[in-house]
Formats: C-alpha cells, sequence, structure tokens
C-alpha cells in the first residue's frame, strides 16, 4: 500500500462516521427513542472526556491536591453550578489552576 | 446581512479560543513526532490538511513507527472516530436544514472542540439564525490552529520545549465544564453524567479510545433509561 492510498484510506474512515449521519440528516425520521437519545450526547461524551483528562495522569487514577486539573475542574463545576456563566466559569478555572501550581 | 455573517462567524472563532489553546502542544508535538518517526514533510502536512482528527493522526504515527500492518491501522483509525458518528447524529435536526453540499465541509470539520461550542450554543439559544456560519467560524479556527500547529511542530519541533507538560489541557477541561454543567437540568441529565465520568475513569484503559465510546454509550442509556421513566411515571398521572 503506497502512502498516498494509505493516507487515501485514513480520509475516507475518518470522514465516513462524521458525514453518514450529516448525509441522512432530514432524509430518514428517527424513532423517538433516538431523538431522546440525542439530547444526552454532549452530556455523556464531554463529561467522558473531562474525567479522564482530569482524573487520570501518566496512566493512574490520581485523587489528591497534586493533581492541579483535578482541583481546577472541581472549582469551574462549582462556579458554573452558582453562575451558569461559560466565560466566568472558565476564567475562574485557569485561575485556580495557576494558583494551584504556584501554591502547591 | 453581510456584516451578521461576519460577527457570526468571529463568534464562532471567539467561543473556540479556550479549545484551540489546548489543541497548541498537540498539533506541535503531531509535527515534530511524525518527522521524527521519518514521515515526510508532504506526508504530515496532508495528514493534518486531509485526514484533519487529532488521535487517528497520533495513532497512525505511532503504528506506524511500530511497523504495525496497514489495515490494522485503518481499522483502528476507523475505531476511533465512532465517537464522532454520536457528534453527527446529535447535530442532525440542524443539519437537516442545510443543503447537501454544505454538509460534506462541516462534516469533514466536525470535532471533539467544534461539536462542543456549537452544541452549547443550541442548548443556550435554540433556534437561532445563522448556525453554519457560527459552526464554520469554529471549525475554520480550529483547522486554521491545527495547520499552522503541524507546521511548526515540522520545523522548530526539536528545538522548542515539550508543551504538552505544560497543562494547557486544562482550557479544555474547564471549557468542558462551562458547557455541561449549565445542560444538567433533569434527575437523568445528572445520571448521565455521573455515569459518563464512572465509566470512563473505570474503562480508561481501554484501547484506542474505545473506553471513551463506551462510557458514552453506557451514559446515555443511563439518561434514556430514567427519561423514560420519568415520562411514563408522568403519563399514569396524567390518567
Amino acid at each position: 500500500m503506497s502512502n498516498t492510498l494509505f493516507i487515501m484510506g485514513m480520509v475516507a474512515l475518518t470522514f465516513i462516521p462524521r458525514y453518514v449521519p450529516f448525509l441522512l440528516a432530514g432524509k430518514i425520521s428517527l424513532p423517538h427513542w433516538a431523538k431522546r437519545a440525542l439530547h444526552y450526547v454532549p452530556i455523556a461524551v464531554l463529561t467522558a472526556i473531562v474525567a479522564q483528562a482530569s482524573l487520570i495522569h501518566q496512566g493512574v487514577v490520581q485523587i489528591d491536591l497534586n493533581n492541579h486539573h483535578l482541583l481546577a475542574a472541581m472549582v469551574a463545576f462549582f462556579v458554573s453550578l452558582t453562575t451558569r456563566h461559560m466565560f466566568f466559569t472558565i476564567l475562574m478555572g485557569l485561575l485556580s489552576f495557576l494558583l494551584a501550581r504556584w501554591l502547591l | 446581512m453581510q456584516h451578521h455573517r461576519t460577527t457570526l462567524l468571529l463568534r464562532g472563532m471567539r467561543d473556540t479560543l479556550p479549545l484551540i489553546l489546548a489543541a497548541i502542544p498537540f498539533g506541535i508535538l503531531f509535527g515534530a513526532a511524525a518527522i521524527s518517526q521519518g514521515l515526510s514533510v508532504f506526508t504530515t502536512m496532508a495528514m493534518s490538511l486531509f485526514v484533519y482528527a487529532g488521535a487517528s493522526q497520533f495513532i497512525a504515527v505511532t503504528l506506524l513507527a511500530s511497523s504495525t500492518a496497514l489495515p490494522v491501522i485503518l481499522m483502528t483509525v476507523f475505531i476511533v472516530n465512532l465517537r464522532h458518528m454520536l457528534y453527527s447524529a446529535a447535530l442532525m435536526p440542524q443539519v437537516s436544514k442545510l443543503k447537501q453540499w454544505m454538509r460534506i465541509p462541516l462534516a469533514f470539520w466536525l470535532t471533539d472542540e467544534t461539536f462542543a461550542v456549537v452544541s452549547h450554543r443550541d442548548m443556550a439559544q435554540p433556534d437561532a439564525p445563522g448556525w453554519a456560519t457560527y459552526y464554520l467560524g469554529s471549525a475554520l479556527a480550529m483547522y486554521g490552529n491545527w495547520i499552522f500547529c503541524t507546521w511548526v511542530g515540522m520545523t522548530i519541533g526539536q528545538q522548542i520545549p515539550d508543551m504538552t507538560t505544560w497543562g494547557l489541557d486544562i482550557a479544555l477541561i474547564v471549557a468542558f465544564v462551562a458547557i455541561v454543567v449549565p445542560a444538567l437540568r433533569k434527575r437523568a441529565d445528572w445520571a448521565c453524567a455521573l455515569t459518563a465520568a464512572v465509566v470512563a475513569v473505570l474503562c480508561f484503559d481501554w484501547p484506542n479510545q474505545t473506553g471513551l465510546l463506551f462510557a458514552a454509550l453506557s451514559a446515555i442509556g443511563v439518561g434514556l433509561l430514567l427519561d423514560r421513566t420519568t415520562t411514563s411515571d408522568a403519563g399514569q398521572q396524567h390518567v
């Protein structure tokens, strides 16, 4: 397999899962349960990504004060819960991360 | 109208900024790693230009270096990208309003980051006009940044320190938290998020991000289950 062919394969296999639902949008009507399921996609996937990125460090689960990612994520969680403000949440999360790095 | 479009495009870019910051070290690392594994400048850039999927590109470079069989690499790439099928499905209601030709570039540019930013806007302002323009702003900012960082990594990647240890991915973490938390309204939403977090941590060492996919699917299942229970309860009350 040549390099070009290999890359074309990668292009196809990356593109197809993204494109098929877009292609079908409006052409097929989803069953009721599937429509309900779509509501949970952002919550489910983004939370899973956050959990792995904040709790796992160098291949182990790390829950302590040395995990600055986790500390900042917790701060962001409570700020977002009380204010629901996106920019403020991100700002406080980043600031708490810098503060933790500096102090702890 | 023209002014309005530009504003939307810029707003999409602006809302993606924290996620761009988090992506920079990985773009540079990809460029540097690909070159040091012996990939040509052309192949490396072609991946960022035409594949445009961070995880797939890293897997390809790593597996090529360990001389894994090419069909195995392609299969792995496909599995890693199944998560994006969920994203794409979740955006179907909005995409159904768009012309078919527009769906091709938008699908190509679909990433974790653009999905997060766009679905946040959908939750905050459902049916807001200019969906595709906003999406495009976010996507172009991510794409431009990825290509630029790949180029930086290829050219001066060996001379600059490894930025992935700086912890810039914190920007992605707090941005995703800021997007998810306001979306947690019903009991089923909370149960869904909790399941996602617990399963993702339990399955973190599954290969090729399958733990992530499994966590997402389990969490959607839990949400759906509680959702159904609640609606049927409500139904019974009406009877």
